[in-house]
């Protein structure tokens, strides 16, 4: 300390201050350095790829759902369309608290029990839970002002407005066109993640699901650029949606309303094909239920009701119900036998009521024989076997035919397999042959079956879309179509489906077998046991000439396990009752098959039902036009497009529906 | 002055991108800018001498304001720097102790030979850890940095012997380890962060990450005035305060971050000149010091946004948006100013 007496010396303390800033300004001058190195290297080594991140950063892409096709009937008439809905939708990874969130939210919206637990289901998923998903459905304007007014309590939740599908109809094409349902972990799993990127919808059955690919259209989607928040601040480019084909049916929703009009509320299923094109004009099967309640997803307490209910009504009778076809099958068994001369139209047999086969004492009754054996037909040919219904003279037909050639020749009617083009969920049948008994019951084939097989009883199941196709080609003369739902569409596979040997039956054998069941619904006013069998309830209140047959099938098995009250067993435990048709005769507009389960029971609820199912096809009749207008009128506001009514104004329909009243 | 011009002027410029041409926030960057000015021209116009005589009183009035904090401060995030005089003023002492605290030690050492001996250092050594403490446990741990750096620096333009320096490097160096487990929890993240952003992309790393992003975007002539896309779009944070030379980077390029260091180094080269041209110790150690401090503040500041230091709440001085830190800095010009201007009549 005893420089701090001397005297300071200012020019070295000047000295040391600028030695001292000299290094300082050095020292600042390789700081500076150093930051022009570091922003440099930024700059140019990492500038690729700092400049890609930042476009991550910016630009986000959204998919855009394109909308799905709307389906038609042949007169513009919608089936399935889409509606808008606004459901609230959840980003779950950014809820910090499930159960306050649920707690307050469920007082905002007055959300029910049910509604909470199904939250709870859709939000607790453990996958993707960065992206957003749709919770709580179909918000009335109210829960979304609710929501809104509080939505700053909700992070992480936001209603979005979707199109959704709807069915106008509702149970009338439940079971013709199909439905959406919402993909679920399951679905996604198995499908294209980008071609599905916004569409919460895929079709599940019929017609929305073999169409899927048509109706679904294309992903499109948008370059957004975003800010930190996700906030979409300008659309840069992107790429529209393709929106899904229309799709028209052959389907006539006037038709199936008059077809569901006939059936009443009974159990049962009516399938109308038109001859010259395979086109399925109605498919109905009843009981139905509402389609619209899968769109968004259906409640356990509904779908447990529609499952457990005795009256099956997602089963599709239409289409997989398998059924004898009874006596519907003998005219087809005549074909074979006229076409393979095993009888001609001339041959007769005397019916005495019953039928035995050589060396065997069992009866095979006919269906008028009585105890005392004096029932019958008497003198029986192929005309007045079909128009009476003779069941000896096709078991016995059936015998000389053998069961190879039935088993053989009745494929070309399409028995036995799934001939429907577009209508995935349709069941084969099933036509008995040797190998089939063999194969499945280890039992060989005893000429009994086949007796039986001659009546359409026994192992031989059909359903009635089968029937209604076998139809078409009775009515075409032998030429098969292939049934189908959907117009202009080609199918690579169309030739496939055709049965084997279709089209190979001589011209000869049609005209026989068409007047016998013209005769079963015209031949009237004869004395006792000389009539058709429908001529009573239906051949005498038109005026134009049908082919029709029908038809009683034994109930093969009650199929509820559970304990019924004895009234509805016994109901349940009736023939199934069939009526198949077509007509006009020489121009056959339409091809139909009916289905009545349980049916068969009293002749007067049989002969109402069959009077008031009968749907007859016009062709230009003043009187009818003016009925079809009528109904057009009243659903077309509801149903129709702008552009479909009016287009309709100007092109008068070809022909009509009309519904005969008993 | 025409280089505090171009800068504050060229800080405008990106000011004005960084608030998505908000002219509002430039109007009040302006603002502040006049009154800056305004409180430079004025500080200058103080002579040198009663600036000399009034430190201590002035280091003594600072050191009272950061003691006041305790039981009058008010609390704003978790920790107390403000003093609130309510409806007259409200500001941080800290901000006055940037520019008492080089007065001071200016101050002694003026009237002490140099270079000091160990125990003038060691009593500016006690002038400086008591506010930089004060400040440090608000907790305010970059002001406090900042204004003991300032202080640093007196001693070191004063002539601190290097042995000393040497001695409480390796002092530092050697308690680096033990001063790890000391630092609070955030502190040690933002260190670990420095070294890898990666380690919380969307939290402590955020920032960095996405300054890092908008630099290197900018490659060498930027993506143009207003179309950052970082900084636009919300992903680079506090883009108009401490990381607006990130905005810069990104839409300006390497050639604009050169051009503002260029600016910096000329400015900065200004005031070592007026230093040197001071004549008489405190006047040089003022200059000095301020000069200095303010290199170092561009350096941290640069130095965080790209990067290479931890994140420290730094402004880039004269750019930043902000309003007390812009006003000391005039301040210290001002002080610089009188200095300089006065330096003939206090001819010794």
């Amino acid at each position: 300390m005893r420089e701090a007496l001397a005297l300071k010396d200012h020019r070295s303390e000047s000295q040391i201050y600028v030695e001292r800033a000299a290094t300082g300004a050095v020292v600042v001058l390789v700081l500076f350095s150093l930051l022009i190195l570091r922003v440099g290297y930024l700059q140019t080594v990492q500038y690729s790829d700092s400049v890609a991140r930042s476009e991550k950063n910016r630009v986000q892409v959204v998919a855009r759902p394109p909308v799905r096709g709307l389906i038609l009937d042949r007169q513009g008439v919608l089936l399935a369309d889409n509606r808008p809905s606004r459901n609230l939708e959840v980003i779950p990874e950014q809820i910090v608290n499930m159960e306050d969130t649920l707690f307050h939210l469920a007082t905002v919206l007055e959300m029910s029990e049910e509604e909470t637990a199904r939250f709870r289901r859709l939000s607790g998923r453990t996958t993707r839970r960065f992206e957003s998903a749709p919770v709580l459905f179909d918000l009335s304007d109210e829960q979304v002002a609710r929501f809104e007014a509080n939505r700053f309590r909700f992070p992480g939740l936001s209603v979005q407005a979707k199109l959704v599908r709807n069915y106008p109809q509702g149970a009338l094409m439940a079971h013709a066109v199909g439905s959406v349902r919402r993909i679920n972990d399951r679905d996604a799993a198995s499908l294209n993640a980008t071609a599905y990127a916004s569409t919460d919808h895929i079709g599940k059955l019929g017609v929305e699901r073999f169409y899927e690919t048509e109706l679904l259209g294309q992903v499109g989607y948008d370059r957004v650029e975003a800010n930190a928040r996700g906030r979409m601040m300008r659309v840069l480019d992107g790429v529209k949606p393709i929106n899904g084909q229309n799709l028209t049916l052959y389907l006539d929703a006037g038709l199936q309303a008059a077809a569901d009009r006939a059936l009443d509320g009974r159990r049962g299923a009516v399938v109308a094909i038109d001859p010259k094109t395979g086109g399925i004009l109605a498919l109905l099967s009843r009981p139905a239920y509402d389609p619209n309640l899968f769109v968004q997803g259906i409640s356990h307490q509904n779908y447990n009701a529609l499952r457990t209910s005795m009256d099956a009504p997602l089963f599709n009778r239409a289409i997989q119900g398998q059924y004898q076809p009874g006596s519907t099958l003998k005219p087809f068994i005549g074909l074979i036998a006229l076409g393979g001369s095993t009888v001609t139209v001339s041959d007769s047999i005397e019916d005495p009521g019953w039928y035995q086969l050589p060396g065997n004492e069992r009866l095979y009754r006919d269906w008028n024989w009585t105890k005392t054996n004096d029932g019958g037909h008497g003198r029986v040919n192929i005309e007045k076997a079909l128009y009476r219904s003779c069941n000896v003279y096709f078991y016995d037909l059936a015998v000389r035919l053998g069961i190879d050639r039935l088993s053989q020749d009745l494929k070309q009617f399409g028995f036995g397999q799934a001939s429907v083009l577009d209508l995935p969920d349709a069941n084969a049948g099933l036509l008995p042959s040797r190998a089939w008994k063999r194969a499945t019951r280890k039992l060989p084939w005893y000429p009994g079956d086949t007796v039986n097989l001659g009546i359409g009883h026994g192992d031989i199941l059909v359903t009635p879309l089968q029937m209604a196709a076998a139809v078409a080609a009775l009515a075409n003369r032998g030429r098969w179509v292939a049934p189908r739902m959907a117009q202009n569409q080609s199918f690579e596979d169309a030739a496939r489906s055709s049965p084997s040997g279709a089209g190979q039956l001589p011209e000869h054998v049609w005209e026989p077998i068409i007047g016998g069941m013209e005769k079963v619904v015209h031949r009237g006013n004869q004395i006792y046991g000389e009539n058709g069998t429908a001529w009573s309830y239906i051949g005498r209140d038109i005026e134009y000439r049908m082919a029709g047959k029908s038809g009683t099938a034994q109930v093969v098995a009650i199929e509820q396990g559970e304990v019924y009250e004895a009234s509805i067993i016994e109901e349940r435990k009736r023939k199934h009752a069939w009526f198949i048709a077509f007509a006009p005769i020489e121009d056959p507009k339409i091809a139909l098959a009916v289905l009545l389960e349980n049916g068969a029971a009293a002749v007067n609820t049989r002969r109402q039902w069959l009077v008031k199912l009968l749907i007859i096809i016009f062709w230009k009749g003043p009187v009818l036009e003016c009925r079809t207008s009528r109904w057009r009128g009243a659903n077309e506001r509801r149903f129709c497009s702008k552009a479909t009514r009016r287009s309709n104004k100007f092109s008068k329909p070809s022909w009509g529906v009309y519904l005969v009243q008993p | 002055m025409l280089i505090l011009l171009s800068i504050v002027s060229f800080g405008l410029v990106v000011l004005h991108s960084a608030s998505d041409g908000n002219w509002v926030v430039v109007e009040a960057q302006l603002v502040r800018l006049g009154l800056g000015f305004g409180l430079m021209i004025l500080i200058a116009q103080i002579p040198p001498y009663f600036l000399l005589r009034t430190a201590p009183l002035l280091y003594g009035l600072g050191l009272i304001l950061l003691l006041l904090i305790y039981p009058f401060g008010t609390e704003v995030n978790g920790s107390r720097r403000w003093l609130r005089v309510p409806g007259v003023l409200n500001f941080q002492p800290s901000e006055l102790m940037k520019l008492f605290l080089p007065m001071v030690l200016a101050w002694y050492f003026h009237e002490r030979h140099l270079p000091p001996g160990l125990k003038p250092v060691l009593v500016s050594c006690l002038l400086l850890l008591v506010p930089a403490g004060l400040i440090i446990v608000q907790p305010d741990l970059g002001t406090g940095l900042m204004i003991a750096t300032s202080g640093f620096l007196v001693l070191i333009l004063a002539g601190l012997p290097w042995r000393y320096m040497l001695r409480v490097g390796a002092l530092v160096l050697i308690s680096a380890p033990a001063l790890w487990f000391v630092i609070k929890d955030y502190q040690r993240g933002r260190i670990l962060t420095m070294f890898d952003p990666e380690r919380d992309p969307l939290g402590a790393g955020w920032n960095i990450i996405q300054s890092k992003i908008a630099i290197g975007s900018g490659g060498f002539s930027g993506k143009g005035l207003l179309n950052g896309t970082q900084s636009h779009l919300d992903f680079l944070p506090e883009s108009s305060t401490d990381f607006i030379i990130a905005v810069l980077a990104e839409e300006l390029g390497f050639l604009g971050v050169v051009s503002l260091l260029a600016l910096y180094g000329l400015f900065i080269l200004r005031g070592l000149m007026m230093s040197l041209n001071a004549q008489d110790t405190f006047g040089r150690l003022l200059c000095g010091s301020i000069t200095f401090t303010f290199s170092v503040y561009v350096f941290v500041n640069i130095g965080m946004v790209s990067g290479i230091l931890p994140v420290v709440g730094v402004p880039l001085p004269l750019v930043s948006y902000g309003g007390t830190a812009l006003l000391t800095l005039f301040a210290g010009f001002g002080l610089m100013m009188s200095i300089h201007s006065h330096r003939r009549i206090t001819l010794l």
